[in-house]
């Protein structure tokens, strides 16, 4: 096992956390706001080396065999953790849902990754739901509105969480967005694939942003920000984006998704 | 009708820029969702009324050849005859030779999906018998030439005014020279044109919503009646049904329909549901004087035999289109083939070939929508998935995505070198786009780029701060 990368004592519960590949080449903030909250949540943090891709491509686009190899390299890197947590309702779900029906038929591996996806978990509800956090330090002077990613909320049932934690962020205000189980667009090579279909969701999703009256965008998923922030910026539209987690560790001060100095 | 699910990207685009289309298209999530939802909580066995349907269908899929001979034995002793088609082809022979038979000179239809899936509208035109579709929204479409664009209301494309166009094109020759435009004015001219079609009709053709083993029963739901007129009133009578419709009792049927209004339309239950069982019997008032069933497989039971069988379980109330951010963009036609949408996307492949419709199972974002809606529970991303997976394995996928993925999954299973590769990328994309903080254009982007902006990243990856952050700490 590796030695925790946070200085804590050793009763409470070790958490390996997953960053995701997209935080950690596009928001490394988020990667630190997640260990923020997880240390104030009582966990001692690991960040494993050993980790890059959850292999969500891979099995998306029927490449079962390269899936599979990921899987495995997320399984050596993350077993020996109390929980595996990170700040995607996509990747966790890819862990949780997707890693077990890919090893059904491998009695040899299917014990391990479903202990792997029993204790793995999406970072607010793992703080919500596991860590029985109640309320945060924070704020944040604006009134936002959230995008449910659709992995979030259909393949892991979260959508109270992270409303229930903004909802206790000083000077926030809440807007709820028009139609927030529709899709952005985003799906992964979808995207850039059927990028008119993509790009005519994610202007609804943007115009739904808009009517909100919100003037900052939150997310779980970088996935879906990248796709908005960048549909907002296209439209000239000055609504800032954050990650949930930046905003929950009092960590949004920086600036937001795709927000130049000019 | 010949499958262009092959040019969906194309068709796709093209519909994206056709306003009134558009505008058509935003009704579904006004009607249909907001219709279905209403029905959902306003019955609060809805769930467990989804899971009894998937055990019934399932139960009944693994029971299949039984349960079709039982319902086969059920309608010889009432009378009918029993067709089976193992392919389109087949199908369409035997309804042409029923009709030579039968001396008919015109065939009425009431809607039906399959029979759209085997073109018997334009197998019989060939044949020179006179085909009149029913149902007000195919009617509408038979006038205009054009295939449906769903399978519950086909003509959900069309707007008010290309209908008034449409009938005071083809209802002059009637005798109405006035164009309608008001909704009950345009219902009340199609009804008189039909009633006329309806009464000097030789054959009515149906589908079946199920067929029920128990009594050799076919139920149709309809919202105009059209199917009662068009299985009563001509002396001879032609189901069509596939061969996942049958259920095992008239309760399980009931179940069923139970769900099916409410997913379909937000109807608890459609206007008219109707059960026919055999021919005309001596003492009734009346009823077709033979009643034929063709029973059709087209690629089912290769399904049942695979792991795309939970699609067997369709009911096609068509709650997964209404859903789809991606149909509700698109509409229908974009498809290509009969049946759009998530549920076309899984049967168009099987049906008409992965090569031709290799784009269907792709043109998904895997948001799941559709399958927390379905009333039978199909796992709809999951069986999309499985279609990818055989375009994999058969390298029907394109080459460059094949290339990128492998190459980055070969970086990915190297932590090391991927750490090595991305920090110093991440920290140039991020200098190169600090200043505006997102880019309009990139390399090898360009399927981003087109229709958004790509932010910069915040500066090198977050392994590299960290292990910083570790050693500073050390």
């Amino acid at each position: 096992m590796e030695i925790p990368d946070t200085n804590s004592p050793s009763d409470q519960p070790h958490v390996g956390l997953f960053v995701t590949c997209l935080v950690d080449l596009f928001r490394p903030s988020v990667g630190f706001a997640a260990v923020e909250l997880l240390q104030r949540a009582g966990c001692r943090v690991t960040v494993p080396r050993a980790q890059t891709c959850c292999g969500q491509p891979a099995f998306n686009s029927g490449d079962d065999w390269h899936a599979k190899q990921i899987a495995m390299q997320v399984l050596d890197a993350f077993e020996e953790f109390d929980y595996v947590v990170g700040p995607s309702g996509s990747c966790m779900g890819t862990i949780r849902c997707h890693y077990p029906e890919m090893f059904a038929d491998d009695s040899r591996l299917l014990p391990r990754f479903e202990a792997l996806c029993a204790k793995s978990h999406e970072l607010v509800s793992f703080l919500v739901d596991v860590r029985g956090v109640e309320a945060v330090e924070a704020s944040f002077d604006h009134c936002v509105t959230y995008h449910d990613s659709c992995s979030a909320l259909r393949e892991l049932g979260i959508k109270a969480q992270p409303r229930k934690l903004l909802a206790t962020v000083a000077g926030l205000h809440i807007s709820e967005l028009q139609g927030t189980d529709i899709c952005c667009g985003f799906g992964g090579t979808f995207c850039v694939k059927y990028p008119e279909i993509s790009g005519s969701m994610v202007a609804d999703k943007v115009a739904a942003v808009a009517a909100s009256g919100a003037d900052t965008l939150l997310s779980g998923d970088l996935g879906c920000l990248l796709n908005l922030s960048g549909k907002l910026r296209r439209e000239g539209k000055s609504t800032r984006v954050y990650h949930v987690a930046e905003v929950l560790a009092n960590m949004a001060d920086g600036k937001s998704i795709g927000e130049g100095d000019d | 009708m010949q499958p262009d699910s092959r040019h969906f990207k194309a068709n796709a685009e093209a519909a994206l820029r056709e306003p009134r289309l558009q505008a058509a298209l935003k009704q579904l999530e006004l009607g249909f969702v907001a219709g279905r939802q209403r029905c959902y909580e306003a019955l609060p066995e809805f769930e467990s009324l989804r899971d009894r349907a998937r055990d019934i269908l399932d139960h009944t899929l693994e029971n299949l050849d039984a349960y079709l001979v039982e319902y086969e034995s059920r309608v010889i002793e009432s009378g009918g005859q029993v067709h089976w088609a193992s392919t389109p082809v087949q199908a369409r022979e035997i309804v042409i030779d029923i009709c030579r038979a039968a001396k008919a000179r015109s065939v009425i239809r009431g809607k039906s999906m399959v029979g759209e899936e085997i073109g018997i509208n334009d197998a019989l035109e060939a044949a020179g018998f006179e085909v009149t579709e029913t149902d007000l929204g195919e009617y509408i479409l038979q006038l205009a030439g054009e295939p449906p664009s769903h399978i519950v209301a086909p003509a959900i494309h069309k707007t008010r005014e290309e209908i008034s166009d449409l009938f005071f094109e083809h209802h002059r020759e009637h005798g109405f020279t006035q164009r309608q435009t008001e909704r009950s004015a345009l219902v009340a001219e199609a009804r008189q044109v039909l009633r006329e079609k309806f009464l000097g009709a030789d054959v009515g053709m149906t589908g079946a919503n199920f067929l029920i083993a128990e009594t050799g029963s076919n139920v149709i739901v309809t919202n105009e009646g059209n199917g009662d007129l068009s299985s009563t009133l001509p002396r001879v009578q032609i189901v069509t049904a596939a061969i996942d419709k049958v259920v095992p009792t008239l309760e399980d049927a009931s179940l069923l329909l139970r769900l099916l209004g409410r997913s379909a339309t937000g109807q608890e239950i459609t206007a008219y549901t109707t059960f026919t069982t055999g021919p005309k019997r001596a003492r009734d008032a009346d009823g077709p004087g033979e009643y034929h069933v063709v029973l059709i497989d087209n690629h089912r039971s290769e399904m049942l035999g695979s792991e795309l069988r939970p699609m067997l379980r369709c009911i096609r109330c068509g709650a997964c289109m209404n859903h789809c951010p991606v149909y509700g963009r698109v509409g229908g036609h974009a498809y290509g083939w009969v049946y759009p949408g998530p549920m076309g996307s899984v049967l168009t492949p099987i049906m008409v070939g992965l090569d031709e419709a290799g784009h269907l199972p792709n043109a998904c974002t895997l948001n799941g929508r559709c399958e927390t809606v379905c009333p039978v529970k199909i796992p709809l991303p999951t069986l999309l998935r499985s279609l990818r997976r055989r375009q994999h394995l058969q390298r029907q996928n394109s080459r460059l995505a094949r290339i990128a993925l492998s190459l980055w999954t070969w970086v990915a299973l190297r932590p090391r070198l991927y750490q090595a590769l991305t920090r110093p990328a991440m920290s140039l994309l991020s200098r190169l786009g600090a200043k505006s903080g997102s880019f309009r254009r990139m390399l090898l982007a360009s399927g981003w780029t087109r229709v958004r902006d790509l932010p910069a990243p915040q500066g090198s990856t977050f392994q590299a701060r960290w292990q910083q952050r570790q050693r500073g700490r050390k």
